[in-house]
């Protein structure tokens, strides 16, 4: 049913209708509303079968829901950025003991510097974290890429991390397709463990592993993964047929076959890109971009065939590996091995600046005459920056640098963009 | 595509304001999209939010630039928020005042932008009046869709609808009618 909602009411009611057994949350913005929704739900007796556990941390918040899971629950969380962090420990330990959790991330920036708004720092500080994440474009699509998430997730016996950016989608009203409940039910059948904590049969999950055996066990949860890359196309082929719409997959191309320059982005910047992209063709410039869903795994062999044809590759990444640049071009330089194609850097959108039109106009078109840097910052001020850099080599005690910079900008209320 | 900026004040509903206008267009089967940009969470300060009207999927996620039609919640803001910043020299504005532009220090503005269309309308008193509470988003509504006819007076009613329970729906849908009504009258004597 098509339905005018807010991205955290679509996602919650998306989760709800996966038969969750245990919702286990602790607020944090911009993830909050989703599991407000959820205990709504839970209260009104919408949501049956489920225990709602409100916890005193994000840490308690992913132990209990590990605890869950280890007895057999179909166990669902949320947060975001430094909660996100805060759970670091157990989000190792849900991917280490192959614990089918689902989780959604609200993307949002890391501090310091506090900053509430949406940027991509939080996933991608846990990407090597054993955890599979993919990454929504549109609100119709978290919907979507939730419900295959704890089908991927329990067939694997993997934990999923569903990336939906924040504020950007979490707080968006825009059109959903909401599923009905009989098209969930026969697209996610019953949990069926492949561990399980019960008296009756004993067992021991999270043994203490030696040499003799560490490897095995890292090996083999590399291993899944693997197999979560055909996996994820063949359960978004299936979610296709029953739900008659393509959501999910690996990576989704946008006019790319004769493009010379392909942007690659994560998320729900991809809309901007595409708008760009069309006007960019309007004016005969040979581009096209690719929208990256899953990261983790990451589809190394998907993608280079979608890009390796391109002349130049631009990477718009909403985070940032300080001391070195990219993390997203990282991965696309190592899928391009051996191709000889430059992939260049624009670091864009970090703690919620505006990613418009205008600014990416000016990079694709400055990469498609091959004049782009191979690591940009997108619409950096570097007055500000310079100024800054003066100050800071001109006194030994220069103050802290963020309130520095804010006492030079002013007012901000002022400002549109 | 059309666009809207609302720019208010924390607690004076200009988040709310934004989602109903997108209900209310989704309900005419258009394809809407609203989103707000928080400043500094708490009440009073500034705050705007967007809404986005088209006959087909909307992908943008940029703040809203160019506006083609602007509703300003709160006075005290047209001389400390850059509000007009990149409206079409063919939009709209609604005001929320008792008073005219003129009164309110635009002449000249709008004399020099004279396509845009500028009215005022008393949307907090009119809410005070019949919800009880000085709130005017959704009383605006009710002077947008008149000022600008991108939506029906029924579709705002609805969003509103679906918004609100009980009394609280049917007073803010009374403000807004009260505002659809005053805003169709001006025309009217303009026309």
């Amino acid at each position: 049913m098509l339905k005018q909602v807010e991205g955290s009411r679509a996602v919650a009611e998306a989760v709800a209708l996966c038969r969750p057994e245990v919702i286990c949350a602790y607020p944090i913005t911009p993830q909050t509303h989703i599991v407000e929704n959820l205990g709504e739900m839970v209260k009104a007796e919408h949501l049956t079968g489920c225990e709602f556990i409100n916890v005193e941390s994000e840490f308690a918040a992913l132990s209990v829901a590990i605890g869950a899971s280890a007895t057999g629950a179909r166990a669902y969380t949320a947060t975001a950025s430094q909660g996100l962090l805060f759970m670091a420990e157990a989000v190792y330990n849900a991917s280490g003991l192959g614990l089918p959790i689902v989780m959604t991330i609200g993307n949002r920036a890391i501090g310091a510097p506090i900053n509430i708004w949406n940027d991509q720092q939080d996933s991608m500080s846990m990407r090597d974290a054993g955890w599979i994440q993919l990454f929504a474009e549109t609100n119709q699509e978290a919907v979507d890429l939730h419900i295959q998430a704890v089908r991927l997730a329990e067939e694997l016996s993997v934990p999923v991390m569903v990336c939906v950016d924040g504020f950007i989608l979490t707080h968006a009203y825009e059109r959903v397709d909401m599923p009905t409940q009989e098209q969930v039910d026969a697209f996610v059948p019953s949990y069926e463990p492949r561990q399980i904590l019960d008296p009756a049969e004993p067992v021991t999950i999270g043994a203490m592993v030696g040499p003799e055996a560490f490897t095995e066990v890292r090996y083999l949860a590399h291993y899944r993964q693997m197999q979560a890359l055909w996996l994820i196309p063949e359960l978004a082929e299936e979610f296709e047929q029953q739900f008659g719409r393509a959501s999910g997959g690996l990576v989704h191309p946008y006019r790319s076959e004769d493009a010379e320059t392909l942007v690659v982005a994560l998320g729900s910047v991809n809309g901007t890109i595409k708008d760009v992209v069309d006007q960019l063709r309007d004016d005969g410039v040979a581009i096209g971009s690719v929208s990256v869903t899953s990261f983790r795994p990451f589809p190394a062999k998907a993608l280079r065939a979608a890009i390796v044809h391109a002349k130049r590759i631009v990477v718009i990444e909403k985070s940032l590996a300080v001391g070195i640049g990219g993390i997203v071009s990282t991965d696309v330089r190592m899928a391009l091995a051996g191709a000889g194609r430059p992939v260049h850097t624009v670091v864009a959108g970090l703690g919620g600046r505006a990613i418009t039109q205008a600014s990416l106009r000016e990079v694709f078109v400055k990469a498609h005459r091959d004049l782009l840097e191979y690591l940009t910052f997108l619409d950096l001020r570097h007055d500000v920056v310079h100024r800054e850099i003066e100050r800071l080599e001109s006194q030994r005690r220069s103050g802290p640098v963020a309130e520095n910079i804010l006492r030079e900008l002013g007012s901000v209320a002022d400002r549109i963009g | 595509m059309f666009q809207v900026r609302i720019h208010g004040r924390g607690g004076q509903g200009v988040v709310t304001a934004a989602e109903m206008l997108s209900v209310a267009g989704f309900l005419e089967g258009k394809h809407t999209q609203a989103f707000p940009s928080f400043g500094s969470e708490r009440m009073g300060a500034p705050v705007m939010a967007f809404c986005r009207i088209d006959s087909r999927e909307i992908r943008l996620r940029e703040p809203v630039m160019a506006p083609d039609a602007l509703i300003i919640q709160d006075t005290t803001l047209l001389h400390q928020v850059s509000v007009f910043e990149g409206l079409s020299d063919s939009g709209y504005v609604l005001i929320n005042s008792s008073r005219s532009p003129a009164v309110l220090g635009l002449d000249e503005f709008f004399a020099r932008h004279p396509q845009i269309q500028v009215l005022t309308v008393p949307a907090s008193h009119l809410a005070l009046e019949s919800v009880g509470r000085p709130l005017p988003n959704a009383a605006l509504l009710g002077g947008f869709a008149a000022l600008t006819g991108m939506i029906a007076f029924e579709s705002v009613a609805a969003a509103i609808d679906e918004k609100f329970q009980g009394r609280v729906a049917a007073g803010n849908i009374a403000a807004a009618r009260a505002a659809y009504e005053s805003v169709v009258d001006v025309k009217r004597g303009a026309a």
